[in-house]
Parts: C-alpha cells; sequence; structure tokens
C-alpha cells in the first residue's frame, strides 16, 4: 500500500464495508428460512438450497413469461416475481411437509437424510425442465448499474436492493414471530409440546405452517440472488453448507443470532478476502467458525430454554 | 467357539457373513471380466467407510458427514508414495526440476516440500495411511464430544470439515495437485499395479482387508464396549451417571471408523489409480451415508452389500439412462429412510424374524391341536357320562 | 479364446463380402476388415464403433452439451457422406457424470469392454488428466476438444483446442498494441487451467512486455461473492483486467463488475475462458465492450462456418450458440477421418503415425493442420461481445505454431 492517494483509500474503506455488508444480506437471506426450520423445529432441511433455486426458478420463468405476453410490465415485473417465489417455494414447503417431513419430527438425523433424497430429486427436476445451463432472468434496468455519489465511490444498485430485502424480511419475520398469535404458538410448541398440544394448541398446523414459512423465505432469498448471480441446477448446493453454519453458528433456536452470526461471518469473510487471496480467505473464515464451534457448540447466543 | 459366539450373534448370521463373503472371494472372481472386477474392488473400497458408519452411526447414533475426509487422508497418504515412485528423476527428465512430481513442477516448486520427504518409504506411508486420519478424528472427536456436540450440531460441523478440507485441497495446486488430484500412478515398490494380475491381487487383498475389517466390527459390536454404544446411542446420560466416559467411547468409535475409511482410501488409490478432492468433499462424504443407510446402518454385511448395490445401480443405471438415475437413487433414499430405516439387511432381518415367528405359532397351533386332541381323546368318555 | 472366434467370424465374413464385391458395389467401397483392424477393435465390415465420454449431468453438463452436440453433427454429416473407409459409424455415449472417477472409469468401459479404440471426450482438465492414464495403457485415442494449460502430451490424445501459448501470447501483445496497457490483474478459478495460464501470461507481461502484474488471484469454482475482489481491482486501477473465470462463477463476476460500476467504457477486460455458451449464461447486456481471446467465434464470416452454423442451428434449434469448444468439438470425428483414411487403418498406433501433418480446409474456424506433437496449428482472434451475446471479430492472428512445453514460460 504504497502510493494510493487519500480519497482512494476512503472510497475504498467505504465499498469494502459494503461489500461486507452485502455479504451479510446474502447469508441473513439464506439463513433466515433455515433457522425457522432448523432453529424452531429441529428439522435439518438439507433441500434448503433447492428451495431457493425453486424461487431463482420461478423468477425466471416470470420474466420470460413477461418478455413474452406483456413487455411493457417488464419494469416492475421484478417485485411480483419476489412474491409469487415467496407461495412457489412455500407451496411446495407445505406439500414435502405433508408427504415427508411430518413423519420424521421425531427422528432428525434421519430427515437431513431424506431431505437430501428429495434434493436430489428437485435438482434432476430442475435440470430436465429446465436444461442443464444456468439461466439468468432479464433483470429490470434500474437494479443494475451503481450508485456513484462522486467520482470513484460505486455502491452497487443490486446490493442495496437484496440489503432492503434482508431487512425487510428479518423485520417481518421477527414481528411475526413475537407480536402473532402464531408467533406465540409456534413458539410455545417449540418450547414444550406436550403442553401446547394439551392448552389446545394445534400443533401439526403451526409445525406445517413454520415449515411452509422456512420454504417461503429460502425461496425469496434465492428470487434475490438472481440480482448477483445466476440459476442453475445445482446452484442450490452452493449454498447450504453457508447457511447451515450460519444458523449453527448464532445459535440455531434465536433468530438475533442468527442475524448476529450472519454479520460477523460476513465481514470476517469479505475482510480476510480482502487481505487474503479468495480461496484462502473463504478457508480461513469457516476455519474459524468451525473451531469457534467446537469451544462453543451451543453457538453464540445459545437459548436458555432446552427444546425438545 | 466362543471366539465364534462373540462374533455372531446366531447361526443365521454366521451363514449370511460366510455366504457373502464366498460371493466376493470365489464367485464373482470366475464370473465377472476383471474390468467389472475392478470395479466391485473400487465399490469394496468403500465397503471400509460403510463398516466405520455402522459402529459410528447404527450403533453408537452419531451421524458423521465427513468420512469423506478420511477416506482422503488415506487415499492421499497412499498415493503420495505413488506419486513420488512415478516421479523418479528419469521418468521426469523433461520437467524443469526432475525428480518431483509433475504438478509440483508445473506450479514452480524446485524442491519436495518437507511434509512429502517422509512419505518416500512405504511403511511410513502404510502406517500414515491409518494414522493420520485416526489421530485427525480423534482429535476433532474429543474437541466435540467433551462439550457434548452430539446429533445434528456434530453433522453439520464434519460436513464443513469436508469442505475445507476440499477447498484446502484445492487452493493449495503445487502441493496437492489441486483439483485434478494426484494422477498417473503406476507402481508399488516396482510392481506395476495397472496389470491385470496386479489388479486380481489388489482385488484379493481388499477383500482379505476387508473380512479383517468386518470380523473387527463384528467383535467390537457384540463385546460390552459394543454393548456401551448401543448405550450411548439411547440414553447418553444414564450410562455417563453410570460412570462411563462417553466423549472418550465416542471419540474412540470416531477414531476407529476413521482409521478403516483411510484404508479404503488407500485401497481405493492403488486400485482406481488416482486420488482428487472430488472424492474428499460434501458429497461423496453424504453418499457414503447413503450406502450404508440403503444397506443397512445396523449390519456390517448389509452396509457392504449396500456398497455395491447403489454403485452397481448407478453404472448400470448411468448407462442406459443418465437422467433417471437421480431420481431414482433420490427416491429410494427417501424411501429408505421413511420405511425401511434399517435398510435392506433390516428387511431381509425382519422377513427372517418373521418367518420364524410364523414357524414358531405355526408349531404353538400344532402343539395346541396336538394337546387338545389328546385332551379331548382323555376326556371324551367323561363328557359323555351325564 | 470368444474373441479369437469373434475374429474368424468376422474374417470368414470380410472374405465373403471380397467375394460379393461386384454385387454389393457399396461395401467394396472399405478395405476388408482384417487389413483395416488388427487389434481387435469393434469394426465390422459395415460399421467402426467409437466412444464419447462427455458429462451430460453433474456441474459440467452446462459445459459439455455443446461439444457432445457437435462431435454427433460432425459423426452424422461424415456417416451421410458414406461414412469412414466404407463403413459408417456407431457411437457409444457414456455419461462421465462430472466426476473424475467416473470418467476413468468410463473410459476403462469403453476401451476394454466395448473395444472402441477412439474416443471423442472429456472437457476438464482433470477428467482428461484422470483418463490419460487409462487411454495410454490400453492404447486408445482421445480427441480432447477444449482449450488447456498444455504441458502434455501423449500419442495417446489429439488436442483439437489450443494449448495456452496459443491463446494467450497473441492476445496480450494485441491488447498492449492497442490499449497501450502496462498494467495487469489477473484473476481465475482455482484449478490447474486458470493458474497455468496465468502463469504464462505472468512471464510475458513481465519478460517481454515490460509491464507489470499488479495482482493476482483465485477463487473457488462456484464462488458467487467478488465484492472484495472488485474492490481491490479499484484500488490497484489496473490497465487490464485478465480474467479466466469459469463456470458459475463466471456470471456473479461480470454481473457484480457492471453493478459495482466497472463497465468497458472505463476497463478493458480481456478473458480467455468467456465463450458463446457462457455469454447465453451471463447475458449480453453485462459483458458489453469487453474482449475475449479465442480462436473460434461464431460470427466468424467464411463460407465454412456459414454452413456449419447453418447445420448446426437446424439439427440443435435456432436458439443454440457455438462457442470455440463446440467448434473444436466439430473437429475432432474429421481429424479421426482423414487420419484413418491416409493410414488405411482403424488400428490406434497407425492413427497416431498417420496424424502428424493432417490438414483440414473445411475447418469452420479456417485451415488447421496436426503437429507432431498431437496439437493444431491454429489462429487466434479477438473478439468483442455486444449486447446480443455475438462476438465482433477485431484481429486475427497468423497460424500460431502450438508450443505445450513453451521454453522460458515454465
Amino acid at each position: 500500500m504504497d502510493n494510493y492517494s487519500w480519497a482512494d483509500l476512503q472510497n475504498i474503506f467505504i465499498m469494502q464495508g459494503f461489500a461486507g455488508i452485502s455479504l451479510f444480506s446474502v447469508l441473513l437471506l439464506m439463513g433466515l428460512g433455515l433457522a425457522v426450520i432448523f432453529g424452531q423445529m429441529g428439522v435439518i432441511n438439507m433441500a434448503h438450497g433447492e428451495f431457493m433455486a425453486l424461487g431463482a426458478y420461478t423468477v425466471y420463468l416470470c420474466s420470460t413469461l413477461t418478455q413474452d405476453y406483456a413487455p411493457s410490465l417488464a419494469p416492475y415485473y421484478f417485485v411480483f416475481a419476489i412474491v409469487i417465489a415467496f407461495f412457489v417455494a412455500a407451496g411446495v414447503g407445505a406439500l414435502v411437509e405433508w408427504a415427508m417431513i411430518r413423519h420424521l419430527y421425531h427422528r432428525p438425523l434421519d430427515t437431513l437424510l431424506a431431505t437430501w433424497g428429495l434434493s436430489l430429486i428437485m435438482q434432476q427436476t430442475y435440470r430436465s425442465t429446465f436444461g442443464a445451463r444456468e439461466v439468468t432472468p432479464t433483470l429490470p434496468e434500474w437494479l443494475m448499474g451503481s450508485y456513484s455519489p462522486h467520482e470513484g465511490l460505486d455502491i452497487p444498485i443490486n446490493g442495496m436492493f437484496v440489503l432492503g430485502l434482508a431487512i425487510f424480511v428479518s423485520i417481518t419475520l421477527v414481528l411475526f414471530m413475537y407480536k402473532s398469535r402464531f408467533g406465540l404458538r409456534l413458539r410455545a410448541t417449540v418450547q414444550n409440546r406436550k403442553m401446547s398440544d394439551a392448552v389446545g394448541i394445534n400443533t401439526g398446523r403451526v409445525d406445517r405452517l413454520a415449515f411452509c414459512l422456512g420454504c417461503g423465505i429460502a425461496g425469496i432469498a434465492g428470487a434475490a440472488f438472481t440480482t448477483i448471480g445466476s440459476t442453475g441446477p445445482d446452484s442450490g448446493s452452493r449454498y447450504i453448507v453457508d447457511s447451515f453454519l450460519v444458523v449453527v453458528f448464532g445459535g440455531a433456536a434465536n433468530l438475533l443470532g442468527s442475524l448476529a452470526s450472519a454479520f460477523g461471518i460476513a465481514q470476517a469473510q469479505s475482510i480476510l478476502e480482502f487481505f487474503l487471496e479468495g480461496t484462502k480467505g473463504k478457508v480461513a473464515t469457516l476455519l474459524v467458525i468451525v473451531v469457534a464451534l467446537m469451544f462453543r457448540p451451543q453457538g453464540l447466543f445459545p437459548s436458555k430454554v432446552r427444546a425438545h | 467357539m466362543i471366539f465364534l459366539r462373540t462374533l455372531f450373534k446366531n447361526r443365521g448370521e454366521m451363514i449370511s457373513f460366510i455366504v457373502f463373503f464366498a460371493l466376493l472371494l470365489v464367485v464373482l472372481p470366475i464370473v465377472l471380466p476383471i474390468f467389472r472386477l475392478n470395479l466391485v474392488g473400487k465399490y469394496l473400497s468403500f465397503g471400509f467407510v460403510a463398516i466405520g458408519l455402522v459402529l459410528l452411526w447404527g450403533r453408537c447414533g452419531i451421524l458423521s458427514l465427513g468420512q469423506g475426509v478420511f477416506f482422503g487422508l488415506g487415499g492421499y497418504c497412499m498415493a503420495m508414495f505413488l506419486k513420488l515412485e512415478a516421479s523418479d528423476p528419469k521418468s521426469t527428465a523433461i520437467q524443469s526440476t526432475p525428480g518431483i512430481p509433475d504438478f509440483m513442477d508445473w506450479n514452480q516448486l524446485t524442491h519436495l516440500p518437507w511434509f512429502w520427504e517422509p512419505f518416500k518409504s512405504l511403511p511410513f506411508a502404510l502406517m500414515a495411511v491409518m494414522v493420520v486420519p485416526g489421530v485427525i478424528a480423534f482429535i476433532i472427536g474429543w474437541a466435540m464430544f467433551r462439550r457434548r456436540v452430539g446429533g445434528v450440531y456434530f453433522a453439520i460441523i464434519t460436513q464443513a470439515i469436508a469442505l475445507i478440507l476440499s477447498l484446502g485441497i484445492d487452493g493449495n495446486q503445487g502441493y496437492t495437485g489441486g483439483r485434478n488430484g494426484i494422477t498417473d500412478l503406476k507402481t508399488l515398490w516396482g510392481w506395476d499395479i495397472r496389470t491385470t494380475s496386479g489388479q486380481y491381487t489388489l482385488y484379493f487383498l481388499c477383500v482379505l482387508l476387508l473380512i479383517v475389517a468386518a470380523l473387527a466390527a463384528k467383535y467390537i459390536i457384540n463385546t460390552r464396549f459394543g454393548r456401551v454404544l448401543v448405550a450411548i446411542r439411547d440414553r447418553e446420560d444414564r450410562v455417563r451417571f453410570s460412570g462411563y466416559d462417553v466423549a472418550m467411547c465416542r471419540a474412540f468409535i470416531f477414531a476407529f471408523a476413521a482409521v478403516m475409511s483411510g484404508v479404503g482410501g488407500a485401497l481405493f488409490v492403488l486400485q482406481v489409480g488416482f486420488m482428487s478432492p472430488s472424492l474428499v468433499g460434501i458429497i461423496p462424504s453424504i453418499e457414503m451415508v447413503i450406502f450404508t443407510a440403503v444397506g443397512g446402518r445396523l449390519s456390517v454385511v448389509g452396509a457392504i452389500a449396500g456398497c455395491l448395490i447403489v454403485n452397481f445401480g448407478k453404472t448400470a443405471f448411468s448407462e442406459a439412462y443418465p437422467q433417471a438415475w437421480l431420481y431414482l437413487m433420490g427416491g429410494t433414499f427417501i424411501a429408505v429412510v421413511m420405511f425401511f430405516p434399517n435398510g435392506l439387511a433390516g428387511i431381509l432381518e425382519d422377513n427372517a424374524t418373521l418367518k420364524a415367528k410364523a414357524l414358531k405359532l405355526f408349531a404353538k397351533l400344532k402343539e395346541l391341536k396336538a394337546s387338545r386332541a389328546a385332551k379331548s381323546s382323555v376326556e371324551a368318555p367323561i363328557e359323555e357320562t351325564p | 479364446m470368444k474373441l479369437q472366434a469373434l475374429h474368424k467370424r468376422t474374417t470368414g465374413a470380410s472374405l465373403l463380402a471380397l467375394l460379393t464385391t461386384g454385387v454389393m458395389a457399396l461395401h467394396a467401397a472399405g478395405p476388408p476388415t482384417v487389413q483395416v483392424n488388427t487389434t481387435g477393435l469393434k469394426v465390422t465390415d459395415d460399421t467402426v464403433t467409437v466412444g464419447q465420454l462427455h458429462s451430460a449431468t453433474g456441474t459440467m453438463a452446462i459445459s459439455e452439451t455443446g461439444s457432445i452436440q457437435a462431435e454427433q453433427l460432425a459423426i452424422d454429416q461424415i456417416n451421410a457422406a458414406g461414412g469412414v473407409l466404407g463403413r459408417k459409424i456407431e457411437v457409444i455415449k457414456e455419461d462421465g457424470a462430472s466426476d473424475w472417477p467416473t470418467f476413468a472409469e468410463k473410459a476403462k468401459k469403453l476401451l476394454v469392454n466395448d473395444k472402441v479404440g477412439t474416443v471423442f471426450g472429456c472437457w476438464t482438465s482433470a477428467s482428461r488428466k484422470a483418463v490419460l492414464p487409462v487411454f495410454e495403457k490400453e492404447n486408445g485415442m482421445l480427441y480432447y476438444p477444449t482449450f488447456y494449460e498444455g504441458l502434455e502430451q501423449s500419442k495417446n490424445v489429439i488436442y483439437t483446442g489450443q494449448e495456452a501459448t496459443q491463446q494467450i501470447l497473441a492476445g496480450l501483445d494485441w491488447i498492449v498494441k492497442e490499449k497501450k496497457a502496462k498494467t495487469f490483474y489477473l484473476i481465475g478459478s482455482d484449478y490447474i487451467w486458470p493458474r497455468t495460464s496465468n502463469k504464462i501470461a505472468r512471464k510475458h507481461i513481465e519478460n517481454v512486455i515490460k509491464g507489470t502484474v499488479v495482482g493476482e488471484e483465485y477463487y473457488a469454482l462456484g464462488h458467487t461473492q467478488f465484492g472484495s475482489l472488485i474492490n481491490k481491482i479499484k484500488l490497484k486501477k489496473p490497465d487490464v483486467i485478465y480474467a479466466i473465470v469459469v463456470g458459475g462463477s463466471n456470471v456473479s463476476f461480470y454481473k457484480q463488475l457492471k453493478a459495482a460500476g466497472i463497465t468497458s467504457d472505463k476497463q478493458t477486460l480481456l478473458t480467455i475462458s468467456v465463450t458463446e455458451d457462457e455469454v447465453l449464461g451471463i447475458g449480453g447486456e453485462n459483458l458489453a465492450g469487453f474482449y475475449s481471446a479465442m480462436k473460434y467465434f461464431q460470427s466468424l464470416d467464411n463460407p465454412n462456418n456459414n454452413a456449419f452454423v447453418k447445420a448446426f442451428k437446424a439439427k440443435y434449434g435456432e436458439k443454440s450458440v457455438i462457442g470455440d469448444v463446440t467448434q473444436a468439438g466439430y473437429l475432432g470425428p474429421w481429424l479421426w477421418k482423414a487420419a484413418v483414411e491416409k493410414a488405411q487403418s482403424f488400428d490406434i498406433d497407425k492413427i497416431a503415425e498417420a496424424s502428424p501433418g493432417i490438414e483440414l480446409t473445411t475447418a469452420p474456424e479456417g485451415y488447421v493442420k496436426i503437429h507432431p506433437n498431437h496439437h493444431l496449428w491454429s489462429k487466434l482472434r479477438i473478439g468483442q461481445w455486444g449486447t446480443d451475446g455475438q462476438a465482433k471479430v477485431l484481429y486475427e492472428s497468423g497460424l500460431i505454431e502450438p508450443d505445450p512445453f513453451p521454453k522460458g514460460y515454465q
């Protein structure tokens, strides 16, 4: 770092901070859905990544349909597509819960294996339907490009969009969990299933809704990621380890923990990537997390209540 | 006889064990051409991992999604020795630094890294095949089990470790061969492993070692230690309260499974002729669990058979219908997990017990009938007298 | 025993075929099987079987689909024109499933079990490295279509793509001449091809061009977050970004570059890993104005290429695109046919011997010729991408000699 001007460094500092924040929003979106499914219900959904891919493919489909039938709507379709992605993913989630997951609630390790089988099937379905090539939806112009307040400083608009979406989803989810009737029932079920049954909560229904919600959020995440990457049949499997680590590192049963851990991991990774070389930064981050988990297996913010 | 009794619970188990290995040792080599037999040998090297998983997962309830790590470590230890032997100064004369493995030369290394040096010795390499995975597994296991990390968390952390190792191998191309792996392995102490006779020898070596491993696993299962493992799986706290060191038991069995995987990895390398990070990462690690689950997570023979069946299915199906293969595999897997948690071995065993039960019931009925008949013949005269 | 019997039977059959030459005029076009097949390959009087080994499933299916299609097209065309030595080509397709051990297994199956001898296939370096020992031991012939890192030469492989120096040196020279570039930032996916290519590029930049490399980095395949990298680029302000990013990462990389304001009006970018196939995924609008250095672009305007593009689209649909590797895959069967006809034999040894010096004037990329080191003499072209996903060819070099072990670049 020899002859860089002060303004350069300042710009880089701001942009690097934003790179960290944008990675944070990506990890957060990945983790939130899983935090509901895994953190609250103890179900390990290995097909989580495939639900994200489902959201992304939904956007792609919407984009193609819009272009073919209503090209005038092209600038706005993306917002609707995200909503549709949520419902499609949630719908498929409901189906999966009904057919598979509900029979396995008492065998958490087995849900892991069964959902892995599911992820294979979903991947092949994508491959047969959309082809092996990666696809990208045509994004509205306003999402591309950068916001540039002065020379040398560029803040990507798609990054800001994803960040905004991540914040919106987190706030909605927190409100939903802590302020609504359903949230109350869900938390009650998590804390003590038998008691909840006894006081008349339909825990089966709560489980299904929670699973749907988690899958739906995964769908939103996948939809949002179409702005920064492409979608292929295997793209889901790229996200899965990251998402699980976010949730586990945060302390599984704690939404705010996931938030904090996504932030920590994102900052660590983007800073390490800046100073180390690409792959090494990633490996170093993973190593730190795994070692930290060995010493603090309950994560950053362990829940005070034992879930059974 | 007592020894046999520790190994096998009943005669049926012993017979199935003998039949299975007789099939591998005698029938397959006669029936199959060497190309297919070599494939069987390759699949059987996964059988070592499966045996480890039976102990670890079936018996002790620890699901590791990182067995590929230990398979890979064992494989790489073996491959490093073979690669050094294949890279003598004469056959690498074209390189700018002759005498080091080709990929090091491509990455501008000018001398052998220090950790490669000891792998010039075969005894060291063979030892490392078992010691390296064992020690690493023990350290990881002990650190985690002591803090009572278990179940799902253990699975996810081991999965992350698999990702770390495969990324690490990818990223240090000069030292590990990177994504290409270590290829073009030719001889073991001057003995060509690629010839037909070499492959036959390696196949038999693989099966014999597999028998040893299977017997060792069966021995562990049927000793007191084996029963402690099951107790840990079912009620960990009670075992702890009874004064057992649960963490140590688990760490030991994890290390044992890792050693098995390492041996499997080494045999894989010998039979296939190369090693690459694609056998280390997340997907192969989960696939190894799939083999075990399909075959039966409680049964040693079942798990090995699972490796053969799934892999043969894969080969046969991917030759005919590559598209349908993933559907079939995913579907089978879901079905096995949901309906037959003990896999094929479980189904067969259930059948056997059902049969036995039916036979017993039948015998009982017969007995009852007979006794009733006897009774009636005795009682009849009495009834007739009002 | 069985084989011998089979052999005898085919011998008898071919004698019969000889006797009936007058009646079956078509078959007479080919010499008898005993003569053209002395090593027990799967060749009959009217068919010859070859293998095709690519990934139809898994992560690499994205890239390999084009090669599969082009090879099939070439084989169909050869068959329509009467086949090779009067024999129709039959293909046994195997799926490597993007998994290197599977590639080795299937290669062995094709050579040992199916006795095909010649195989068109492989894409990644890793898969080639995995099958190479099999081909050398079982004496098969592999036609390998991808541009690759070099440092390899085998009697049992014909490399129809370019090796690294062919693809790199002329491209760098051009960009230096056109853009007066002095500083370079090298980026790649983390495996042997990008690393070796960047090594060659670095030596050329430092020793020949006398420029400087201000950064060199590698990211794991499938990496999608390039924020930190982009910031480093912005800090170092290189004249040229030299990018060898592959696979799914490509899309994220170019999208994020654009989102960060790095577009062609402010920054020169030269890549050797983006073909028309990749552009399909990345989207032309994210690439517009950047340069690729390849030996082939779909937009090449010559009679050979126009016919090729037309035939390809007729077979695989109007929307299909053709990239560099696809074209190189198309060359494989034709080069093999030429070698077989020159050798008058399907024997691998004879094909290997006959191959050097074989010329193809009908190649879509123009004239190619096999060098004694089994690589092709070929040209390098620079294309500038447009928003429609097609490249405008700005520069064309002369024929470049393949040099897989370049002195001074190792």
